[in-house]
């Protein structure tokens, strides 16, 4: 935003937009609610020998007990049933209310974000000192984006849990692997960003590999690790839903949408995916956040 | 113990050698020999350690035995193959990247949609997209609808986000000129923005090779026909027949390297003019 810009502009130029195409996403939904829901609301009324009017139909779409896609309020309502008003009554780590499950999935996330993140910068600054390293592992660290790692989640699940490791580990190294890559790449990217005037620069001040890498080869990388940590969280959060799919017994999110898709309950798999959703824009949010102030702190903000 | 050091040894060597050619002018025989080398190290490594350790096969199948199951087993795995990769994920992954694209091209007219529609795509692109895999199967069934309508769903927002942000990248000046040939909005879109645009849209697709094949296996989790990638996989984990899990990844692996290899190559053929792709002298 630049300086002369008003607020108002500024609303109308950036959040306008947003909100019209946020609502238009809502209109879509209710409309489809009540396409995929009107078959249920005509059988029953069929079946109690009533004719049903498009109004009456309409209604009914919105509120039936296992719609085929419950409306934005029923999901809505039923996310404040299992968050809010379980922690008004005080009963905010029962194992029905989704803060319990969203911090299940949110503590293998994090386990798992912080030591693939740790991993994926050490083998980057591996990489980049080493000529070896970098031909021999770069390749297949690139070919190991093109599959789909995400297939093997349920294996490595059973291998370590029959293995005596604790479930928690279990699913954090799903997330780890997952978060790994896209933080060895954006690194190995960051290390190499500083330019050959700078590097020069650097060795006119007769400055070590050591010198070198802390003052200006870390510093240059810290926008490009921003930029991978974010995709790296979302991975990771991705990687622990779909382990709890095989651990589901510990809960969780994915557990929340697994059981809900054994019983039909639909509305309890969207307040889950809602959930996981919510989470995943708060975490890239938190990053956001740290990423605009250090950023700014070493006069890199744009 | 003589596995374990014979293992040492050759990667002692292999590292040896590797340090050696990487020192060396870079030539095409090193750019694919030392990653070769390494791949195989690695490969023997697991194997020494799998023997070596006496390794149960339940926990870890070595890389022989997982090449045996290959090699027994491929009417099944080529049955898997087509039932998800071919049903599921192409058909979704067509369905997906072709709507996303027209999508992009529609709200192209206009910058108040698009402002908008960044960011939010942006959002959802981020998010766990595959916990809409339940749903998909109650609406469309076990059978591969259920996994193309998850896969279009996982690649939609990712190729509309970059399609989007290519449409924009045709400077100032380029359309300036299209304008003074006189040229129609088709015209300037046709001849100008969208080969303009093609390296953000094949960057789209590129990534969502990966998802729709991510989002193909494992919808199968949440309910398939008796054959598929995805459900082989939780089923023979249910058996703890590793090996038949490991021959079942090595199909995923090859298939997910050629699907990126095959777009990459198309890409290559489109984006011919484009800075990445000329060939470095």
């Amino acid at each position: 935003m630049e300086n002369k810009e008003t607020l108002g502009s500024f609303v109308l130029r950036n959040i306008l937009p947003i909100l019209t195409v946020v609502f238009g996403l809502f209109v879509i939904w209710y409309a489809s609610a009540v396409y995929l829901n009107s078959n249920w609301a005509y059988d029953k009324a069929k079946r109690a020998n009533v004719e049903l009017s498009f109004g009456a139909m309409v209604s009914d779409t919105m509120v039936q007990e296992k719609p085929r896609l419950p409306p934005p309020h029923q999901v809505g309502a039923e996310i404040w049933k299992t968050t809010g008003a379980m922690v008004q009554r005080g009963r905010a780590f029962s194992k029905r209310s989704l803060i319990y499950h969203g911090w299940i999935t949110l503590s293998s996330t994090v386990l798992g974000f912080v030591f693939g993140t740790g991993l994926g910068i050490l083998l980057a600054v591996a990489i980049v000192h080493s000529r070896a390293m970098d031909m021999s592992v770069m390749p297949w660290v690139i070919a190991s984006q093109t599959i789909p790692i995400l297939a093997i989640a349920p294996m490595i699940v059973v291998v370590l849990a029959s293995a005596q490791v604790d479930d928690l580990i279990a699913k954090g190294v799903i997330s780890m692997y997952l978060s790994f890559f896209p933080v060895v790449v954006g690194m190995v990217k960051g290390l190499r960003s500083p330019d050959h005037m700078q590097m020069d620069q650097m060795r006119t001040w007769n400055a070590s590999k050591s010198q070198m890498f802390w003052r200006l080869r870390l510093p240059a990388s810290t926008p490009f690790l921003f930029a991978s940590l974010k995709v790296g969280i979302a991975a990771s959060l991705i990687g622990a839903v779909v382990a709890e799919l095989s651990l589901s017994q510990d809960g969780g999110l994915g557990a929340r949408m697994l059981v809900g898709s054994y019983y039909g309950q639909t509305i309890q798999i969207w307040s889950a995916l809602i959930a996981a959703a919510t989470l995943a824009a708060l975490m890239v949010a938190v990053i956001g956040v740290v990423q605009s102030s250090t950023l700014k702190k070493m006069g890199m903000a744009q | 113990m003589i596995w374990i050091n014979g293992v040492l040894i050759f990667w002692a060597v292999a590292w040896f050698i590797n340090v050696r050619l990487a020192a060396l002018r870079p030539s095409r025989f090193t750019a694919f020999f030392v990653p070769a080398l390494f791949g195989i190290t690695l490969l023997l490594l697991w194997e020494g350690v799998v023997r070596g350790f006496e390794i149960s096969p339940v926990l870890l199948p070595p890389p022989s035995a997982i090449g045996v199951t290959f090699s027994q087993n491929i009417p099944t795995l080529w049955g898997d193959f087509v039932q998800t990769f071919v049903k599921g994920a192409l058909s979704g992954y067509f369905i997906g990247c072709s709507a996303a694209i027209l999508t992009a091209i529609a709200v192209d007219r206009s910058p108040f949609l698009q402002r908008g529609l960044l960011p939010v795509g942006n959002f959802v692109a981020a998010l766990p997209i595959i916990g809409l895999a339940p749903i998909m199967v109650m609406w469309f069934g076990f059978d591969w609808h259920s996994k193309a309508a998850v896969v279009v769903a996982m690649v939609f927002f990712p190729v509309l986000v970059n399609t989007v942000q290519g449409l924009q990248a045709s400077d100032a000046m380029q359309r300036d000129l299209m304008r003074t040939y006189g040229a129609s909005y088709p015209q300037a879109l046709m001849r100008l923005r969208l080969p303009a645009a093609m390296p953000f849209i094949f960057n789209g697709l590129k990534i969502a090779t990966t998802l729709a094949l991510i989002g193909a296996i494992v919808a199968e989790f949440f309910g398939s026909p008796i054959r598929g990638m995805g459900f082989r996989i939780s089923t023979e984990v249910g058996r703890l027949s590793l090996d038949m899990v490991w021959a079942e990844i090595t199909v995923a692996a090859l298939a997910g390297s050629a699907f990126y290899g095959g777009v990459a190559l198309i890409e290559k053929s489109v984006t011919f003019w484009h800075p990445s792709q000329r060939r470095a002298r």
